[in-house]
């Protein structure tokens, strides 16, 4: 998983914004033959996705809520790619974390919101960090494949959560395993009231206070990977583990640190999902956002700069799915799913595969003519 | 008396469910030994089990839906083998594209061809692979505990299971008394050495991921049209997971592994007859934390309660000629 | 060019010819319109430095790559080496520097693989014995084959290659570099080999970079520098300086000016120290000894004898079992959690022996690299924040001061050469002003202006009266540089000599284990 060496000399925004572009639309480009495969027609059910995505306040909205989530699970992924693991796990750590969060807004009903929100970023977090702590641990220290454990840890933390949302935090004379309603009172504001406060209106969308708070998380990922000597250590744990140990970095410590900061992140997701938006605690709220960022991650090159775009097109992507499905009922939303694949496969592991002919196409074009 | 039946039951239970745990991590196995990671099981069994269902539901032919399962694992290991051979891509991140690939594109086609919301119609006894019982076994049912074993726990099971059974002995005289498998082993441990030997590392490693994935096209097929009757979203749930867990526990070798996988699927059989009942000393189990039980078994295992596994040296790294 | 045809052969078809080889590695130009001759029946030498293309020029004859102009002729007929099975198939055979063994197979398991001779193993293997059994006899190469090769000495594992290109069928053998981890009995039985397979009237391409082999073995000799040959001798009628001068293309310097030594007080005292590996064997065992300030102490031995482990020991990157370590007056135990960050708070600067796994990260650029190891220090973060402004002066400071080129602190540490990576690496080591520098092999790929400059800096720092410990598998750079030689084989310390009173033979039956100066032999199967 280290950063692979090279010596290519492309420029930086060709790798940052050609690359990227490239890989979308090669990725668009596939669902479009599959749902030509289908049956349908691939430009009428682009549109549909673009228009619903982005062609209205509220999908824009939406768009948004979505991103804000992939921000974080993206953020997730990334800081543990930096440390060189591959954390697939963040969907069972948000879940996890979904807990912690739940729990602080079911104890403190009638706080304000602004207190309790730094109480459900440290309990979302610790919960979520708890979680991915666990499979770092393994790794470090028992040598267990951490793309195994993870997704060992997304399938007990479905099992741990369906349990003690039926068995536990169902709310009484409740039918779905769901908890009671979070007071209003520890609810995140949401955009659109904001902004309506001070005299802008904006469409009505699930759009809350979180997606500041994924921005500022951006701003200290990336801080903390390049601009600090504790992100200097992850990184080159990550790129060289030999030349770790040299520097005498503790590479075992660092990559439980790592994994542990990467389920935080993922664990601050659901302070968007449920204090911002759904204000309950209930069944599978991650919803796959979590996988999610493991694309968003690829794409947005483990950079926020790049994670920031690449969470509002899979934003897009997801609200727009769930519009394409509404208009064409042989689209399901889970071709969501393919196009996150692709993007990973591209994105990811093919990297190699585009980048030399890139290269060649910006020697050819820099060469002095006649030369 | 009852005891017995209980236990007989218990253990057809594990080698039905052991089958296409196996067949996965065989497929592994020959992944593995090439230096292919195999965290592909999932996606690659996944489509399978939803080519086999489909072309059954159609065709109403299991074998024909066996033949499509073969062919649609095969070709996502031809895209693994694309990105991990060709292009010296990572191959964690490839196989997480695949299984998310499979994942989405299982859904997106099952929905638009049977408009059931991403399942198969259920299949007819003829679109299923049945039962088959083995010469004498009513014959021999009257023996003492063999007799009953033998008709019971052998007996009575699908060809697959059998394919299954018999892959066993033959993958490991392949491995270790084969060119094939002596060039196999060797390309995991050390491509080099292959390559200097004059043989061509990619083209080995390609053979490898190709029977992989023919092994994961009849794995695929057994959930969906031997054990189940049908394709259901993301049906395999982890079990390639499992599968590549099993092969690390049985130290990347096929009897071990086997060994392995019916480890898995004992608690697996078990499981499901603990639902509901009271245990001693414990009382009910939840049913939930019941269900999560082979996934705490496979991290257990994993953290290496049972000896550290050294797996094939080269598996994960891309071969480059470097002088 | 043109080269001198070796004067014993001149009726005789070559064994091998290769006319106007040219191969370019993007910028690099690695083998430049090369003519050689290879006389059938007959040891022919590759000399050259690092980087002068003799690998390159041996993986083409050995069909790894393929040249970009000129042509192959093997006895007299042109031919395309597409792969290495054209090569074998063309009776070429190569030991490769770093072997290509399986080593969790067997020897008979590797002797067999690609020549299986059949789908099924059975029958083949043993046919394959049989024939190995006979070639062993023929050419005096015993080899257990039933043993697995990671159990085996490297002596052995190199037999194992030989008899494996045999096996293959090889009437022209190349072997690159393969005395470099051979202690110096074990390479004068290789010798024999080599010329037991001349007087059956096999052919061998020898690559190396130590004339004394060139001068006791070869028949003709070549010269490569910067891709091209540009002498050619038979090895009667030429001498080492002669070689020297033409593989550097000037007067070469074979000796270094230093000052006798004025050593002061202990700076690290080594008590009995011990490592065992997981297996409970001892990788290094019972060392004792001590190196002063203002002196160089020289650790000689065959790669894998232990010395290894001691520097990572005393770097702290290594857990040791049982002894006792003292630094500055301050006891260290094994169990005391000494570690690498430990170490460099304690003076000790740490250049490793393989600079790319460890002294730098490739991906990173170069001021990234070179603040490894001292990435706490306050100086480079004032604050929470690492000022990375100030990194990139240091850098470009240590840069100018060890001549590290280009000199662009920006740019991806991987794009710069060997030697420019190891400057920089010893840069960032000195300019700490360690009272404890640790060196591993300082020179390892290094062009010889580097080596020069290399070697002054270590011995400028000595003068400053700062202890340095050496370890290099050149026993040439040994003796050059040390003030005290100690000589490990067998993870144990078994000698220690004054620089005065060093020669290379004495050193050298030391490292073979062979305790005493009058034996002259090594024991018979030592190494089996």
């Amino acid at each position: 998983m280290s950063t692979a060496t090279r010596t290519d000399g492309l420029p930086w925004w060709a790798t940052a914004l050609v690359l990227p572009v490239f890989n979308i639309a090669l990725a668009l480009l596939i669902s479009a033959l599959v749902i030509l495969a289908i049956g349908e027609d691939p430009v009428g059910a682009l549109t549909s996705m673009l228009a619903g995505a982005f062609g209205s306040g509220t999908g824009l909205g939406y768009t948004l809520y979505y991103a804000t989530s992939l921000i974080f699970t993206g953020l997730s992924v990334a800081v543990a790619y930096h440390a060189g693991l591959f954390n697939i796990g963040s969907e069972g750590q948000a879940y996890v974390g979904g807990l912690g969060v739940g729990l602080v807004c079911l104890a403190l009903g009638g706080w304000p919101w602004w207190l309790v929100l730094p109480l459900t970023i440290l309990a979302g977090g610790a919960f979520g960090a708890a979680w991915a702590a666990v499979p770092g641990y393994l790794q470090a220290y028992r040598g267990s494949h951490i793309v195994i454990t993870t997704i060992m840890f997304n399938f007990i933390a479905a099992a741990l959560m369906a349990y003690l949302m039926v068995n536990v935090l169902k709310a009484p004379g409740q039918m779905s395993p769901e908890s009671r309603g979070f007071d209003d009172s520890v609810t995140l504001p949401m955009i659109h009231d904001m902004l309506g406060a001070i005299g802008i209106e904006t469409a009505n969308a699930p759009l809350n206070l979180s997606l500041p708070l994924a921005l500022a998380a951006c701003a200290l990922v990336w801080l903390f990977i390049w601009h600090t000597r504790w992100g200097f250590a992850l990184r080159t744990v990550g790129a060289n583990e030999h030349a770790a140990r040299y520097a005498g970095m503790n590479a075992r410590r660092i990559t439980v640190v790592a994994m542990a900061l990467s389920g935080a992140l993922a664990g601050l997701m659901a302070i968007n999902e449920l204090q911002g938006v759904q204000h309950r605690l209930l069944l599978n709220f991650p919803a796959g956002l979590g996988f999610t960022g493991i694309a968003v991650a690829l794409m947005g090159r483990a950079h926020p700069a790049g994670i920031i775009p690449a969470a509002i097109l899979f934003g897009g992507l997801l609200q727009g799915g769930a519009e394409l499905a509404f208009d064409y009922q042989s689209i399901s939303p889970e071709l969501v799913v393919v196009i996150q694949g692709v993007v990973i496969l591209f994105a990811g592991a093919l990297e190699h595969m585009f980048r030399p002919a890139l290269a060649r196409l910006f020697t050819r074009s820099a060469k002095p003519v006649g030369a | 008396m009852d005891g017995l039946i209980w236990i007989l039951s218990l253990l057809d239970s594990m080698v039905r469910l052991a089958a296409p745990l196996f067949l996965a991590a065989l497929a592994g196995f020959y992944s593995e030994r090439a230096g292919v990671i195999a965290l592909d099981l999932e996606g690659k069994m996944l489509a399978g089990a939803f080519a086999a269902a489909a072309t059954a539901a159609v065709t109403g032919s299991a074998w024909l839906g066996l033949g499509a399962a073969v062919i649609a694992a095969m070709a996502m290991s031809l895209l693994h083998g694309f990105a991990s051979i060709t292009h010296r891509g990572d191959q964690v991140v490839s196989a997480v594209a695949i299984n998310t690939i499979a994942l989405g594109l299982t859904a997106v086609l099952a929905n638009a061809w049977f408009g059931l919301g991403g399942r198969t119609p259920n299949l007819e006894a003829g679109a299923r692979f049945g039962e088959i019982t083995l010469p004498l076994a009513e014959t021999l049912r009257p023996l003492p505990l063999l007799g009953p074993l033998y008709a019971e726990v052998i007996s009575g099971h699908n060809i697959l299971v059998y394919i299954a059974a018999v892959l066993a002995p033959l993958s490991a005289w392949i491995a270790y008394r084969s060119r094939f498998g002596l060039r196999l082993r060797a390309v995991g441990e050390n491509p080099a050495a292959v390559d200097t030997a004059g043989i061509s590392v990619p083209a080995l490693r390609y053979q490898a991921v190709l029977i992989s994935g023919f092994l994961c096209g009849i794995a695929g097929a057994y959930l969906s049209t031997a054990q189940g009757a049908g394709f259901q979203q993301n049906m395999t749930a982890g079990k390639g997971y499992l599968a590549l867990a099993a092969l690390i526990l049985g130290k990347w070798r096929p009897l071990p592994t086997l060994a392995a996988c019916l480890l898995f699927a004992f608690a697996d059989a078990l499981q499901t007859r603990l639902q509901g009942v009271a245990v001693p000393g414990i009382g009910e189990v939840p049913v939930q934390l019941i269900e999560a039980l082979p996934y705490v078994l496979t991290v257990l295992l994993l953290a290496g309660f049972v000896g550290r596994a050294v797996p094939p040296k080269a598996v994960g790294t891309p071969y480059v000629k470097d002088r | 060019m043109t080269p001198v045809p070796p004067a014993a052969a001149t009726a005789q078809p070559w064994a091998v010819e290769l006319v106007g080889i040219d191969k370019r590695f993007g910028p690099v130009h690695a083998n430049r319109d090369v003519h050689l001759q290879i006389a059938a029946g007959s040891i022919h030498g590759l000399v050259g430095e690092n980087g002068a293309g003799k690998s390159t020029l041996m993986s083409i004859l050995y069909g790894f790559y393929q040249a970009d102009a000129g042509e192959i002729r093997v006895r007299g007929e042109p031919v395309r080496i597409k792969g290495p099975q054209d090569a074998i198939a063309l009776g070429i055979g190569m030991v490769h520097q770093h072997f290509m063994l399986v080593e969790t197979f067997t020897v008979l398991e590797n002797l067999l693989l690609g020549h299986e001779g059949g789908a099924v193993l059975g029958p083949a293997r043993a046919r394959a014995r049989r024939n190995v059994e006979e070639l062993e006899r023929d050419f005096g190469l015993e080899v257990p084959l039933d043993a697995v090769v990671a159990d085996l000495p490297v002596g052995v594992q190199q037999r194992v290659e030989i008899l494996k290109a045999l096996y293959r069928g090889a009437e022209v053998l190349i072997l690159d570099e393969p005395t470099a981890v051979l202690s110096p009995p074990e390479a004068q039985q290789l010798f024999r080999i080599l010329d037991r397979l001349r007087s059956q009237g096999r052919t061998v391409l020898l690559i190396t970079h130590k004339l004394k082999e060139i001068m006791a073995i070869t028949d003709h000799v070549s010269v490569l520098r910067q891709g091209q040959v540009v002498a050619g001798f038979a090895t009667a009628d030429t001498n080492e300086q002669e070689l020297a001068d033409a593989m550097v293309g000037r007067k070469a310097v074979l000796t270094l000016d230093k000052a006798p030594a004025r050593p002061g007080a202990a700076v690290l005292t080594v008590d009995g120290v011990t490592v065992t590996d997981a297996q409970g064997i001892d990788r290094l065992q019972d060392a004792r000894f001590q190196v002063r300030a203002g002196e160089i102490v020289g650790i000689a031995g065959v790669a894998g004898n232990g010395q290894s482990e001691l520097l990572e020991v005393l770097a702290g990157m290594l857990p040791f079992s049982h002894g006792t370590l003292t630094l500055k007056d301050q006891p260290i135990g094994p169990g005391d959690g000494y570690d690498a960050a430990g170490a460099r708070r304690r003076g000790v600067a740490h250049v490793p022996e393989d600079r790319l796994k460890l002294a730098v990260v490739k991906a990173f650029p170069a001021y990234q690299s070179a603040i490894l190891g001292y990435q706490d220090d306050r100086a480079f973060s004032p604050g929470w924040r690492l000022d990375w402004k100030r990194v990139v002066a240091r850098t470009a400071a240590l840069m100018e001061r060890f001549d590290v080129r280009p000199r662009n602190p920006l740019l991806k540490s991987s794009l710069f050469s060997g030697g420019n990576q190891q400057k920089l690496v010893m840069a960032r080591e000195i300019e700490r002003e360690p009272d404890l520098l640790l060196v591993g092999q300082p020179t390892r790929g290094v062009d010889i202006g580097a080596i020069a400059f290399i070697h002054r800096e270590l011995v400028a720092l000595r003068d400053r009266g700062k202890a340095i410990l050496l370890v290099s598998a050149e026993l040439e750079e040994i003796l050059a540089l040390s003030d005290r030689i100690l000589v490990m084989c067998g993870g144990r310390i078994v000698g220690e000599l004054l620089a005065a009173e060093a020669t290379e033979g004495r050193i050298g039956r030391m490292m073979a284990g062979i305790s005493g100066d009058g034996a002259a032999q090594a024991p018979a199967g030592a190494d089996a």
